[in-house]
């Protein structure tokens, strides 16, 4: 299955609303969950008949400690035993049942007065709480073996993804691999063709850079109309790790590259046997094989036990499960590099390598189906990242781009990395825009979606689909409730 | 305090030198020495292909023979006529990649819009039947490509399909790409912003 479907625009809707389908099953649990960010306080849940008993709804409002806005205290969640019985009690659907990455432990009334989990009891490796319930969402593809999930950005805090929540696509299934048998095949436009085991791999003097990966189909719903209703439908195709591994140039020192070498292939050994072509000076520059993720070994969704981390470039050239490399003196044009991850312009004409990820920023609290509270203060928060460099600024809009004030931005300020940025608001109860606009270290300035169709055209309901970075823009009604709206 | 300081400029020190020499891409870089070297005999199911034929595999197909395999091991996701189903449209769509009109979508196929047909050949040899991947012979993947093709209305006639005639066809989109020419340089927002 493609990102999307180039070959009928019935089947386009057709795919675009599985995924808004997906959007809104995952929305549908999120609105009845006391501890999502979009639970929804007005909501009216049925509680199913006991037996004898007629059925009848209960209203969340009447339950004790409910949480329901994006300002929700877990401060006052941890700190109290009050609270944590009252979760206990307004989430039945979780008793007994841990969500994914989670072990459920029985919640005493009063953890100051009973034993907590013994150490060793998870066995050596960690959970999250069993409160937490964001996930990844995957899109309703007509295979699971060829689809994407993305990162609930709207929770994260900082700037690392959990590796767990890191945000997925591949076109054949996620690869089990032996790390003791794997090797990688180096060769082509080389003095002397090399194999190397994980083994050799890890002898080599490593490097760790903190970098955001982002697919370049990200927001490819968000074209022509506002269509996605979270952060993460709109912009969970971006995460951020620190990775670990061996620099491309030691592994192509190793071999000697052959002058007239310019590009190499890089394939991975999962069943889609994907491969993508990258210019030998970028692979010189700041191309790693990584093998560590966030201080462990990579995750087998992002490629155990190897992967390419192409700093800065679309997603997809990130070669997950490498087994081999190819150098050559052109690129190979891929099936990914021509029939996919090229931008077709009204002209016809189609950009092809288009690689480099521009610029781009988003708010991610409060975002989409998020409710505030009333008038007061709101802090804005969300994330800034440019392919080319180190974000500069961050300008925060709360009227539809008609005034910027600039945001506070957290460091550490990395290049090619995810940057958070944050903007103290008092919201005076009326209709707002809230917009985010980065500038990177190049000057580039993140456009308004009507600048980029300016330059990118509109040839379809989905556009040129890939590399769409334009500002977003977040609704909030006098009710307090933020939707996505196309303002520009 | 002083001595912390002092250590720490030293570690600085000697990891940027230790950079300087394991990164450096130019002048004389350490060789480790670890791996081994790969034989052809280590290389040789590997396929790749360039768009003029070199380090396609050998082999030859026919698109009589061709149309077999699709009917028996691609048609079921890619339909009868190649109209797709769970897997791609193959065909059509000539025409249609110029287009300014927001509601309809330009059609992308192998007919419309690949501009090599080596990469065709690469392609299914490495990811297609989708779900017994890399099970075709090279015969059989140079058959089925030359039957699609021939279906497309780009190859006709009996000659064999090798690494030689799919470098020579030429692909009806084949010079429908232009190179990245980011970044953008974007006219002025909107003095006006509203709802769209
Ligand atoms: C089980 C279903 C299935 C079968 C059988 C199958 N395919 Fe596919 N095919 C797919 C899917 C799914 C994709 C998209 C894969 C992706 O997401 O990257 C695809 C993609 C393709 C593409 C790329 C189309 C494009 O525009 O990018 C070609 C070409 C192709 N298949 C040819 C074949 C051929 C030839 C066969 C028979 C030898 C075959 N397929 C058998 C499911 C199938």
């Amino acid at each position: 299955m493609s990102i999307l479907d180039p070959n009928s625009d019935a089947k386009n809707k057709l795919k675009i609303a599985s995924l808004v389908e997906a959007e809104e099953a995952f929305l549908a649990k999120a609105r009845t969950n006391a501890n999502s960010v979009y639970f929804s306080q007005h909501h009216i849940e049925p509680v199913k008949p006991v037996k004898g008993e007629p059925a009848r709804s209960v209203d969340p409002l009447q339950r004790p400690q409910n949480r329901r806005h994006f300002l929700a205290s877990v401060a006052v969640l941890a700190s109290s035993s009050v609270a944590g019985r009252a979760i206990a009690q307004t989430t039945p659907s979780l008793e007994g049942k841990a969500p994914p990455g989670a072990v459920w432990r029985s919640v005493p009334e009063d953890a100051t007065k009973i034993p907590g989990t013994a150490i060793g009891e998870d066995g050596g490796y960690g959970t999250r709480s069993q409160f937490e319930t964001e996930v990844r969402w995957r899109f309703g593809t007509k295979t699971p073996l060829s689809s994407w999930s993305m990162t609930p950005l709207e929770h994260g805090v900082g700037i690392i993804t959990p590796s767990g929540l890191h945000f997925e696509r591949d076109h054949g299934g996620i690869a089990t691999i032996d790390p003791a048998t794997h090797k990688v095949f180096v060769h082509g436009m080389v003095k002397q063709p090399k194999k190397f085991s994980m083994l050799d791999v890890k002898r080599f003097p490593s490097i760790s850079r903190i970098l955001f990966i982002e697919c370049s189909g990200n927001g490819l719903t968000e074209w022509s109309k506002p269509t996605l209703k979270t952060v993460q439908g709109t912009h969970g195709l971006v995460s951020t790790s620190e990775w670990t591994g061996v620099p491309l140039s030691t592994i192509l020192n190793e071999v000697g590259v052959k002058s007239g070498a310019k590009w190499l292939l890089v394939e991975g050994g999962d069943a889609a046997v994907m491969t993508r072509s990258i210019p030998i000076d970028k692979a010189m520059k700041d191309c790693f094989l990584a093998y560590g993720q966030n201080g462990e070994a990579i995750r087998p969704e992002q490629g155990y036990p190897l992967r390419l981390i192409a700093p800065g470039y679309e997603g997809n050239t990130h070669i997950k499960w490498v087994r081999r490399i190819e150098l050559s003196d052109k690129p190979f044009m891929t099936r990914e590099e021509t029939s996919k991850y090229t931008d077709l312009l009204p002209s016809g004409k189609a950009v092809q390598f288009s690689l480099i990820m521009d610029a781009k920023s988003v708010i991610t609290r409060p975002s989409g189906e998020m409710t505030l509270s009333g008038p007061g203060f709101y802090e804005i928060t969300g994330l800034a990242w440019s392919g080319r460099g180190r974000i500069k600024r961050v300008d925060v809009s709360t009227d539809g781009g008609r005034t910027w004030k600039p945001a506070d931005l957290q460091g550490p300020i990395l290049p090619i990395c995810q940057t958070r940025f944050r903007f103290p608001w008092v919201w005076d109860g009326k209709e707002a825009i809230l917009q985010s606009r980065c500038v990177d270290e190049t000057g580039y300035v993140q456009p308004t979606l009507g600048q980029l169709i300016e330059v990118r055209g509109l040839n379809g309901p989905i556009g040129s689909i890939y590399h769409l970075n334009a500002i977003q823009s977040w609704k909030v009604d006098t009710e307090g409730r933020v939707s996505n709206v196309h303002y520009y | 305090m002083f001595t912390t300081t002092k250590l720490f400029l030293q570690v600085t020190a000697c990891g940027a030198l230790f950079a300087l020499n394991t990164y450096a891409v130019g002048a004389d870089p350490v060789r480790y020495g670890f791996g081994e070297p790969a034989s052809a005999h280590d290389l040789q199911d590997f396929v790749s292909s360039l768009p003029d034929g070199r380090d396609l595999p050998s082999g030859s197909g026919t698109i009589s023979r061709g149309k077999q395999v699709y009917d028996e091991k691609c048609a079921s996701c890619h339909g009868q006529k190649m109209e797709g189903g769970v897997g791609d449209r193959l065909l059509g769509g000539r025409g249609t990649l110029v287009n300014d009109d927001p509601k309809k979508a330009p059609v992308k196929t192998v007919e419309s819009y690949w501009p090599y047909a080596t990469t065709l050949f690469d392609y299914i040899k490495r990811a297609m039947p989708f779900y017994t991947p890399g099970s075709l012979t090279n015969d059989e993947v140079y058959s089925v490509t030359g039957y699609i093709l021939s279906e497309a209305n780009i190859l006709k006639g009996d000659e064999p399909i090798t690494a030689e005639s799919l470098a020579r066809v030429a692909m009806p989109n084949r010079d429908g790409f232009i190179l990245d020419h980011r970044p953008d340089h974007f006219k002025p927002a909107d003095k006006h912003p509203r709802l769209r």
